[in-house]
């Protein structure tokens, strides 16, 4: 096999996976998109917010602690245990919970029946609101995660696909990132538990009842607080699977939340409302951007993922405003 | 009438009571958004010396240290505003921190007669100071930071780079390609292979250019990044397994932030520094005395002996410098922002002089003179060792290549000078 052509299969399948993270993050604005129709501008920093959370709760870090000590005169910063992963991640959850609760409670219980504009502005606010929150709980050095993931080029992979290469001694295996997979599989079992909970749960179908009418899901007794409520919360869950994949690559730090740039072209791609749709948006515009990278860049100076993935995703738009699975738009005069 | 007198006194009393001066410096730091974790460090170390100078010596020269901080977020436009609203203050000097609003500020300092210090960052060719009369750019530049990388090559590799593969990984942003120049102009000089890898802001995802390096197996790699590029290079590094000893960063790319989050397997990571490293001098001794345990640091205390916090200390203590040189050349202790551009361009640094201040070996030996605002390019090369959990020098402080940065410098300060009708002076 040609060299280059091991060389494109090898950035197709990292495109793959680069696109299934992209997609983790977008699932987030979709699902929020979906039953309240709400394009979320706080999805990154959620994402943030977890992961600062989930390593703030690990290494027993004590919340405010710069706060404290500055208005206490004193000198804490932990609790001096730290927490099994596990359960860190489900102490994490309660938070996400409890801060979908409050969103529900202190913003959008308040603007229910705005404009969408209104409603997207009051999510900036919200993203600064929890950049600062997350600031002033967590401190904002850089925290190294590790909740047990496997990291770096798989050893296996590289040596049982390097007989594609019939002794090229150019061609050392193909190199799949070991957290890649990971996160691959678990966007597989995520997706799939979302399909199955909106399919055939009682609370899915109500998340749906509401996402096609909130006039008619009231008018049969469904709880649009505490819909929104659990979407939000399945939103943060979401935020923080993505918190953990990035944040594993590159530590947790503010710029965790620039990872919401990323989905946008996925989510205009796949469409703002279609889980399935934030999936293959993903993965085309993995792929795509990497193949292009590796095919156009050498040629123009390289950087071109960011303004591929953009330019398809607008023309996308072009040809298919709602995306690739968006419910296409009609407005009857 | 009884209050009337009082008044009168008090008033009279104050009249009749000398002026209390104090010496402005200002430092438009970063201590929220993306780029907070190093901010933070360098602005406590700039807060902490001179808040040292006015608790143990009552100030530099008798006179007070006011330090006036602001908030730019790394900013361009935020930074610019906090030049507008605090150019009245009399600062004598400005430290902007970043290269994106030092490029703004060119023209406003030059225009308000107030000196801006851009230790290794900015306008690299500001380094001429017959063009650029207010901009400061010692100890080091960029295009110095690239010499002293290619010099380290050359040296493990017995002065001889030719065949060599050397690749650049950089922001892609006019800071990242501030290098680009220099590296082609030693490409052609020592014969090595050149590469150049850019990398979107704001790189978080970088599995384009780190495939492309497994594929093409340079020698050496070298990063010009910042914030979270520099935590996810050294993440793929590891993860294609690139010999660390082999991946040397610029001085931005060098701090513990950038290598911690990959933990044990970033060690042997390399990267050029202008400065020492550690806390191991006695001036942290009485940082601690006088302004940790009087619990008057800038931050929690945390950050002393930290690669970005010795930076923030090593520009307040140049500044320093600067300030007590202007004062003996003016011959009185309030001085004037015109003073201390005058103390600026009359700095030497020597080793006695940092011996006496408590920082002997942290810093390489300079002057500053009218037509020379960066001193000689002087960097060392810095490796962490991740057990430890520390960087150390592993080379002295040694010349950049002096001829072909000084022409580069000359082309770029002389066509700077003609698009603005700059007029050279320091004849």
């Amino acid at each position: 096999m040609p060299e280059q052509l091991l060389f494109g299969a090898e950035v197709f399948l990292n495109g793959l996976m680069a696109g299934v993270l992209y997609a983790l993050v977008a699932l987030g604005f979709v699902l929020i998109y979906k039953a309240s129709g709400i394009f979320n501008y706080a999805q990154g920093v959620m994402a943030l917010f977890a992961a600062l959370t989930l390593v703030g709760i690990m290494d027993g870090q004590i919340p405010f602690a710069h706060l404290i000590n500055a208005i206490l005169g004193t000198e804490i910063h932990h609790f001096g245990f730290h927490v099994n992963s596990f359960f860190a991640i489900i102490l994490t959850m309660i938070v996400m919970v409890g801060l979908a609760w409050c969103v529900q409670r202190f913003v959008f219980r308040h603007l229910v029946g705005q404009e969408p504009i209104i409603l997207f502005m009051a999510t900036i606010g919200l993203a600064y609101f929890m950049e600062g929150l997350g600031d002033i709980m967590w401190g904002s050095d850089i925290k190294k995660l590790d909740v047990g993931l496997p990291q770096g080029g798989s050893f296996w992979i590289e040596e049982n696909t390097q007989w594609l290469g019939f002794g090229n001694d150019r061609f050392y295996g193909f190199f799949l990132d070991q957290l890649d997979i990971v996160a691959t599989g678990i966007a597989i079992v995520l997706v799939a538990a979302l399909v199955l909970f909106s399919q055939y749960t009682k609370q899915g179908r109500a998340m749906r009842a509401v996402a096609d009418d909130h006039q008619a899901a009231l008018s049969v007794g469904i709880s649009l607080n505490f819909i929104w409520v659990m979407v939000w919360s399945v939103a943060g869950f979401v935020a923080l699977v993505a918190g953990i994949m990035w944040g594993a690559k590159s530590g947790v730090q503010f710029s965790l939340s620039l990872i919401a740039l990323k989905a946008l072209p996925v989510l205009m791609l796949g469409g703002f409302t279609s889980i399935p749709g934030a999936i293959v948006g993903g993965l085309i515009i993995g792929v795509g951007e990497k193949m292009f990278e590796f095919i156009i860049g050498p040629l123009v100076g390289g950087a071109t993922e960011n303004w591929f993935a953009y330019v398809l995703a607008l023309v996308f738009l072009v040809f298919r405003p709602q995306g690739l699975f968006g419910e296409k738009i009609i407005e009857r005069v | 009438m009884k209050t009337k007198l009082i008044t009168a006194a008090v008033a009279a009393m104050v009249a009749a009571s000398p002026a209390v001066a104090e010496l402005t410096f200002t430092s438009l730091s970063y201590r929220t958004g993306p780029y907070a974790a190093n901010g933070i460090p360098f602005a406590d170390g700039y807060a902490d010396y001179f808040t040292l100078l006015n608790e143990r010596d009552g100030g530099i020269g008798g006179e007070t240290v006011r330090l006036l901080e602001c908030e730019t977020g790394y900013n361009t436009e935020k930074g610019v505003e906090c030049y507008e609203s605090t150019k009245g203050e009399g600062t004598l000097v400005y430290q902007p921190l970043s290269t994106g609003i030092t490029y703004q500020l060119i023209p406003k300092v030059t225009a308000d007669g107030i000196a801006m210090h851009t230790m290794g960052y900015g306008r690299t060719s500001a380094k001429n100071g017959s063009v650029f009369s207010n901009v400061f750019n010692y100890p080091a530049n960029y295009w110095d930071g690239a010499s002293v990388a290619i010099n380290h090559l050359l040296d493990i590799n017995g002065g001889d780079l030719k065949g060599k593969k050397v690749a650049l990984v950089y922001h892609n942003s006019a800071y990242g390609k501030e290098p680009i120049r220099t590296l082609e102009e030693l490409s052609k000089k020592h014969g090595y292979d050149l590469s150049l890898l850019a990398v979107d802001h704001p790189g978080q995802e970088q599995k384009s250019q780190w495939l492309q390096i497994r594929r093409e197996r340079p020698d050496y790699v070298i990063m010009w990044g910042w914030g979270v590029m520099n935590q996810v290079a050294i993440q793929e590094a590891v993860n294609i397994r690139f010999p660390m000893e082999n991946f040397i960063g610029v001085w931005w790319s060098g701090s513990e932030n950038d290598v911690k989050p990959a933990g044990p397997k970033a060690d042997g990571y390399k990267s050029v520094t202008f400065h020492n490293v550690g806390s191991d001098f006695p001036i942290f001794d009485d940082i601690q005395k006088h302004v940790v345990d009087t619990g008057k640091a800038a931050g929690a205390g945390d950050q002393i002996g930290t690669v970005l916090y010795n930076r923030g200390l090593y520009a307040a203590y140049l500044a320093h410098m600067a300030a007590e040189k202007s004062q003996e050349i003016a011959g009185k202790s309030d001085i004037s922002q015109a003073d201390m551009i005058k103390g600026m361009e009359a700095l030497e640094i020597t080793q006695a002089l940092m011996d006496k201040h408590g920082l002997a070996g942290f810093g390489p030996d300079f002057a500053v003179s009218c037509e020379n605002h960066g001193g000689p390019g002087l960097g060392a090369v810095q490796q962490w060792d991740a057990n430890a959990g520390e960087w150390s020098l592993i080379s002295g402080f040694e010349p950049s290549d002096g001829e072909l940065i000084g022409a580069l410098i000359k082309e770029d300060s002389e066509a700077y000078a003609a698009e603005n009708n700059i007029t050279p002076r320091c004849n």
